[in-house]
């Protein structure tokens, strides 16, 4: 059982590695508690009122940042937005001097994307306030590993003993990390596919089993995510053309014929149609790219709730 | 004839003709070289200064061949009389800096400007050797002018920091540098994979979400410059080993009678990758940490001699540059305040002899690139150090005399200090 009471034990949110088992069913059971708001005519609360949230986003991202604002406004929080350009950032200003510009400004929570790996670390060593991470790098991406599985939970009641394929390109993805970490501590096997180029040096000691072939890798899988190409991988001469990539890596509808009956898709977006997806997959019965997105305001809402009031709990 | 400085009582850490290791010595000094080296009594006294050095054990003034002082250009990180000061206090007699200052290091006059800088500030010494670029602004397009530059004062020749790709130009800059009896110092680094990623690819890169530097990018280099030392019978110096495949390859050449001399650091024989964990910059550097096994091979390489000397790669930065994220950091530890006791830290567990060390860190540099050294016979230059091994002292600002305190063990506690420093008998710590 969860202590619903208890004051929220952490400060940050950096990765999935920092929250205990009864943690994640903590945020699960407030996410639950708050999908009904979203539901309501009027999708508001006054929860987080006079509670301010700085969605820095020095990377681009509409979905998850539209989706943390959402959240927050949803449980009457003030959300401010601050991206890279039009930033100092972009006029060369260190992330330390940005983080104590930010910090001056007293926000209760800055939720971060970031393309440097750590980033949200950094912050969050110099901080009072709490720090989100909403993706740093090639290292975590903690919101979208806890909506993915919260998302499964909801389908599934639990991911324990589902096997769960994670396609596409590994070594350069946060998502992956965090959702092999989260899913595997929830009881779920993870399967890796994707070339070696794709795949991280040290990969063999997760605890995950590694496919080069994706028909074999989906047999009986429960549920397939496929992650987003990064055009970029070409120049880098990872991949040849997205041709091939398409017809070797991308998941298609034969691919689904092995697998377990109601297998689920999922994908954090934005998709490349036709390349790691078949654009029939995506808007099909088997998918669930839909829920993830509703998924994922409920569980940024319970977050948010969380983080923004641990001190009140505490007192 | 009567010495004008006697130190009483210190226990010599290797040892002489006339006088073993780990005996309890009175070393006699006069007019600036050792006078002789004879057992400790407690009873003689002598009619001149006399220095007290129970407890403590005697080397030889050492030998850093591989510094980055910064200056000229990026003097806020260190300038030559702050470098010189820490190199002082951490028991190097002599340092040899790298080209790569601002400007870059690849004419007599900046050479003579360096020499000049480090004799005002430092007249007694430590000694300062610069190392020249091995070619114009290291760009590897065309030799810097060498011969003039050695005249000057280059103890060597070295692109180091920026690799050199090209097998033909860089078998043309050994042979070059040899014409004027100067060896080429290489950083090894197949400058195609991963340059500079300042940590190593591998199981933690893969957790923190970091480019990693695979250890074949070193030994792949490597292996070329042992394979052009051997066919051209020219020296070549392989500058910061850190994995176990370059050790492999660096003693398969030496079997093979290559004239092949290498290097590595305090850090490669204490951390490994994990260092990293935490996304710590200080721990970030070029070449990369390795792993435990790498670390292992390392420590046996110096021991068996494989590996010729322990340098420092001091590189200085300024606190703000390595206060950024991991990837945007600069690459490089701060290390002339505390190289030697954390390579004697290495010592008590039989590791490493003292003896080795003092190989290690004076005589080989010294053999290699023709500094002469204390040996402690007659004759020999007085520069001495004098090393406590029970002092404990934490790494800080208030005890390291580099302008940067880049280094990992800022903060921690290290066992282990030099207490007093001679050079040509007069005391310079
Ligand atoms: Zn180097």
């Amino acid at each position: 059982m969860s202590n619903d009471t208890a004051p929220w034990p952490h400060k940050d949110l950096l990765d999935t590695d920092q929250l205990s088992l009864a943690d994640v069913k903590r945020i699960f059971d407030t996410a639950v508690s708050f999908q009904e708001i979203n539901e309501r005519p009027v999708k508001k609360v006054p929860t987080l009122r006079g509670k301010s949230v700085i969605l820095f986003f020095a990377e681009a991202s509409t979905r998850t940042k539209t989706s943390f604002d959402v959240a927050g406004k949803r449980l009457s929080a003030d959300t401010f937005s601050l991206a890279s350009s039009g930033s100092s950032l972009s006029k060369g200003e260190s992330l330390k001097d940005t983080a104590l510009t930010l910090q001056a400004m007293a926000p209760d929570a800055i939720v971060l994307r970031h393309r440097y790996s750590g980033s949200s670390r950094f912050l969050a060593e110099r901080l009072e306030c709490s720090v989100i991470n909403a993706g740093d790098g090639w290292h975590a991406h903690p919101t979208q590993a806890l909506l993915d599985a919260f998302t499964l939970t909801q389908e599934w009641g639990s991911v324990a003993g589902k096997a769960v394929c994670i396609l596409g390109d590994i070594a350069h993805s946060r998502v992956a990390r965090s959702n092999v970490d989260l899913l595997t501590r929830l009881g779920a096997t993870v399967r890796l596919c994707a070339p070696k180029t794709l795949l991280p040096m040290g990969v063999s000691t997760w605890p995950v089993e590694i496919h080069h072939n994706v028909t074999e890798a989906v047999r009986d899988a429960n549920a397939v995510m496929c992650l987003r190409l990064q055009l970029e991988r070409m120049q880098a001469g990872l991949l040849p053309d997205l041709r091939e990539y398409a017809r070797t890596f991308g998941l298609s509808p034969r691919h689904l014929e092995r697998a377990a009956p109601n297998v689920r898709v999922l994908h954090p977006g934005p998709m490349n149609r036709g390349v790691e997806i078949d654009s029939t997959l995506a808007d099909s019965m088997n998918s669930l790219v839909l829920d993830q997105v509703a998924s994922g305001v409920a569980v940024r809402m319970a977050l948010l709730f969380l983080y923004l009031t641990r001190k009140e709990a505490a007192q | 004839m009567s010495p004008d400085l006697v130190i009483r009582g210190g226990r010599l850490a290797c040892g002489t003709a006339a006088v073993k290791a780990d005996c309890l010595t009175d070393c006699l000094v006069k007019d600036g070289r050792i006078l002789d080296v004879v057992p400790h009594d407690p009873d003689r006294t002598y009619e001149c200064e006399s220095v007290e050095a129970t407890g403590l054990v005697l080397l030889p003034s050492l030998i850093d061949a591989h510094a980055h002082l910064r200056e000229p250009g990026q003097e806020y990180k260190e300038d030559i009389a702050s470098g010189l000061a820490a190199a002082a206090a951490g028991g190097f007699g002599h340092v040899m800096c790298m080209a790569n200052t601002r400007p870059v290091n690849d004419d007599a006059s900046i050479t003579r400007d360096m020499l000049d800088i480090a004799r005002r500030s430092h007249p007694h010494g430590p000694r300062l050797h610069p190392i020249g670029a091995l070619s114009k602004g290291l760009r590897a397009e065309e030799l810097a002018p060498m011969a003039d530059m050695a005249q000057a004062g280059c103890i060597a020749f070295s692109n180091d920091g920026l690799p050199v790709a090209s097998a033909e130009f860089f078998r043309r800059a050994v042979e070059y540098a040899a014409t004027f009896e100067r060896i080429v110092i290489d950083h090894c680094e197949e400058p195609t994979m991963a340059p500079a990623a300042g940590m190593n690819e591998g199981v933690v890169s893969a957790t923190l979400g970091l480019k990693g530097q695979p250890w074949v990018a070193e030994a792949a280099q490597v292996a070329r410059d042992v394979l052009l030392a051997e066919y051209l019978n020219l020296p070549i110096h392989i500058a910061h080993v850190s994995c176990k495949a370059s050790v492999e390859l660096i003693a398969f050449a030496k079997g093979r009678g290559a004239p092949v001399t290498a290097e590595t650091c305090p850090h490669y024989l204490l951390l490994t990758e994990e260092a990293c964990l935490g996304y710590s910059t200080r721990a970030k550097v070029n070449p990369p940490l390795r792993t435990q096994e790498d670390v292992e091979a390392m420590r046996l390489a110096v021991e068996g001699g494989v590996i010729d000397i322990i340098a420092t790669d001091h590189a200085p930065h300024a606190e703000h540059e390595k206060e950024v994220e991991f990837d945007l950091a600069p690459c490089g530890i701060s290390g002339l305040d505390t190289a030697l006791s954390l390579v004697m830290s290495l010592t008590p567990g039989q590791i490493l002899s003292e003896a080795r060390v003092v190989e290690a860190m004076c005589h080989a540099p010294g053999r290699i690139f023709g500094i002469p050294v204390n040996r402690f016979a007659p004759g020999d230059p007085a520069d001495v150090v004098l090393y406590d091994p029970h002092h404990r002292w934490v790494a800080s600002r208030e005890t390291m005399r580099s302008k940067s305190l880049n280094t990992p063990w800022l903060g921690r506690t290290i066992m282990g200090r030099v207490t007093a420093h001679f050079m040509a008998g007069r005391r310079i710590v």
